[in-house]
């Protein structure tokens, strides 16, 4: 295995979010903490308990998954789409490296980023609420899985993106929709039966779902149906980038 | 001696059904520097894209060192260096960082002496920690070819490398190569400047439309196909040329005072003395003889045209 490689890519990809870092992070944290000012703290002391967990509290998970899905989408697509963008990407075609080594560096990259910019928003949450997490390893194990996954996503996206519109449509209109539809600042049990049934065929109602589990030792749905779906997801982001690879679709003419 | 690129019956055809490449056959050897000519849209930039693994043959083979350049890629495409004809650079990095990254990716350590070596011989040392994008545009081509030599390569491609070079750059950049090419390295590069591959090449090849026309020796291609021509700067002018004349290649110019005799330097008689003795009968007097030799443009378009 090249492994000098894999470490040039993610130091690479690494510096430039150090160079990038009030987009990067900052802006993020901002972000969120703002959903926890306007939800956790001026309209959530008006509702009552979810499941028994105060509101600021119930919407800790979905809001970290929020940053995770969306921040390893846009890490990942941005890191390969840009070098396609410049023409740099001629030297990472011509370069002795397989596919699972291109894959390792922007795709552990942008998993890195994600997770320790969820881990900060994790952070960031104890200043407004008090947190108590029961299963912190299986959280850890969520965050990783879906990092992973969704890095793995955001790279497929970016490899397709042949312009930035299409490289922001599917975090800005596919992903963020079904993030705030799927039970981040809700339980799902709060809605109609239809809306339940719905709901059952979004992705990332069974992450957030898994990852409150993780927090409150309860969720909408079993966490074992969470961790499959997430597992059979990296899967087939998975098979789609080996897919790319070996057909060199949008790489190689 | 074995080649260190070898082509057998390349074929490339694009997804819209233009065929790129023609059955491409090639040998370039260890040490070598080979100008691949030809005009825009003639395949000499698919040619080395595909050598380098960029795209994807359609058919036929190609090794590198004795090896297949799909089945062993990563031995391959190790000792091959690119440069490519569009100043593609990571704007927002520095040439420290861009060749160190070049570096790794060809699977070699991190060795700082080396990257310093490199970017001095490029003369871009002083400028090692300025954003790309400050770099003038003769500053990027050179950081290109760095990063072409950060990994040591033993095989380098220059696609178009003085495209929009001055010509004083373009003199250092020859200098350069030359460099390269007395520490071992082959040198395959395209060329749309005659005057670069004059200079550099020891073999040229000419590909038009996809075809590889001839490859020959730069010297031989140049005896070969080179025509010479004798000029004689005569005393009096000529109306018309003495009917002993009539069979030979000349014509008059220059109102009639430069008379113009083409030969062929491969010829077993040239002719030379029978266009003199011709004149001396005629008693047409000359005060100046002069001769040229057709350059590699002309051969080039000569070539070019006729196919």
């Amino acid at each position: 295995m090249n492994l000098h490689a894999v470490n040039a890519i993610y130091r690479f990809e690494m510096a430039r979010t150090r160079r990038t870092l009030l987009q990067s992070v900052v802006a993020p944290v901002i972000t969120t903490s703002l959903y926890f000012v306007v939800f956790g703290a001026a309209i959530g002391s008006r509702i009552n308990q979810v499941d028994g967990i105060s509101y600021g509290a119930f919407i800790v998970p979905g809001l970290i998954m929020l940053s995770l899905l969306t921040q390893s989408i846009s890490n990942a697509a941005f890191g390969i789409y840009f070098p396609k963008f410049t023409g740099t990407i001629y030297e990472l075609l011509s370069a002795p490296v397989s596919m699972l080594e291109v894959v390792l560096g922007y795709v552990g990259a942008a998993a890195t980023k994600a997770l320790v910019l969820g881990l900060i928003i994790l952070g960031t949450a104890t200043f407004f609420v008090d947190l108590h997490i029961q299963h912190p390893l299986v959280m850890l194990m969520f965050l990783v899985l879906t990092a992973i996954s969704f890095s793995l996503f955001g790279f497929i996206i970016g490899i397709w993106a042949d312009n930035f519109e299409k490289l922001q449509m599917i975090p800005l209109l596919v992903v963020t929709p079904l993030v705030f539809l799927g039970g981040t600042f809700y339980s799902v049990s709060m809605l109609s039966p239809v809306w339940q049934m719905v709901t059952l065929f979004n992705p990332v109602f069974y992450l957030v779902s898994g990852l409150r589990w993780s927090f409150y030792g309860q969720s909408d749905i079993s966490v074992w149906i969470s961790i499959g779906i997430i597992v059979f997801f990296l899967a087939a982001c998975m098979a789609a980038v080996a897919w790319i690879f070996k057909t060199g679709y949008h790489l190689r003419n | 001696m074995e080649p260190i690129v070898s082509i057998k019956n390349l074929n490339k055809t694009y997804k819209g059904g233009f065929q790129a490449l023609k059955n491409i056959n090639l040998d370039i050897y260890p040490g070598e520097i080979i100008a691949l000519l030809g005009p825009n849209g003639a395949g000499k930039t698919t040619l080395i894209s595909t050598i380098c693994g960029i795209a994807k043959a359609s058919s036929g083979s190609i090794t590198v060192d004795g090896k297949d350049i799909e089945k062993d890629f990563r031995d391959t495409r190790s000792l091959i260096g690119l440069v490519p004809q569009e100043l593609t650079t990571d704007a927002f990095e520095t040439p420290w960082v861009t060749v160190s990254f070049s570096r790794g990716l060809f699977g070699k350590a991190k060795d700082p002496a080396y990257i310093e070596k490199v970017l001095k011989d490029v003369s871009l040392w002083d400028k090692r920690d300025n954003m790309i994008r400050t770099l003038s545009g003769g500053m990027k081509r050179r950081l290109l070819i760095a990063k072409a030599l950060s990994h040591e390569p033993r095989i380098l491609f220059l696609d178009e490398p003085s495209a929009g070079v001055d010509v004083e750059l373009r003199r250092e950049m020859w200098q350069l190569v030359h460099k390269l090419r007395e520490s071992g390295v082959t040198i395959i590069l395209t060329t749309h400047y005659i005057e670069e591959a004059e200079e550099m090449a020891d073999r040229i090849g000419v590909i038009a439309d996809g075809e590889l026309i001839l490859v020959e020796d730069k010297k031989s291609l140049m005896q070969k196909l080179g025509k010479k021509q004798l000029m004689l700067e005569l005393r009096q002018p000529l109306s018309t040329l003495p009917d002993a004349l009539k069979d030979f290649e000349i014509e008059l110019r220059d109102e009639g005072y430069t008379l113009v005799y083409t030969f062929d330097t491969q010829a077993e008689r040239t002719g030379i003395t029978t266009v003199l003795d011709t004149l001396r009968e005629a008693q047409i007097n000359f005060r100046d003889l002069s001769t040229t030799q057709s350059s590699l443009e002309d051969i080039f378009v000569r070539l070019v045209e006729k196919d």
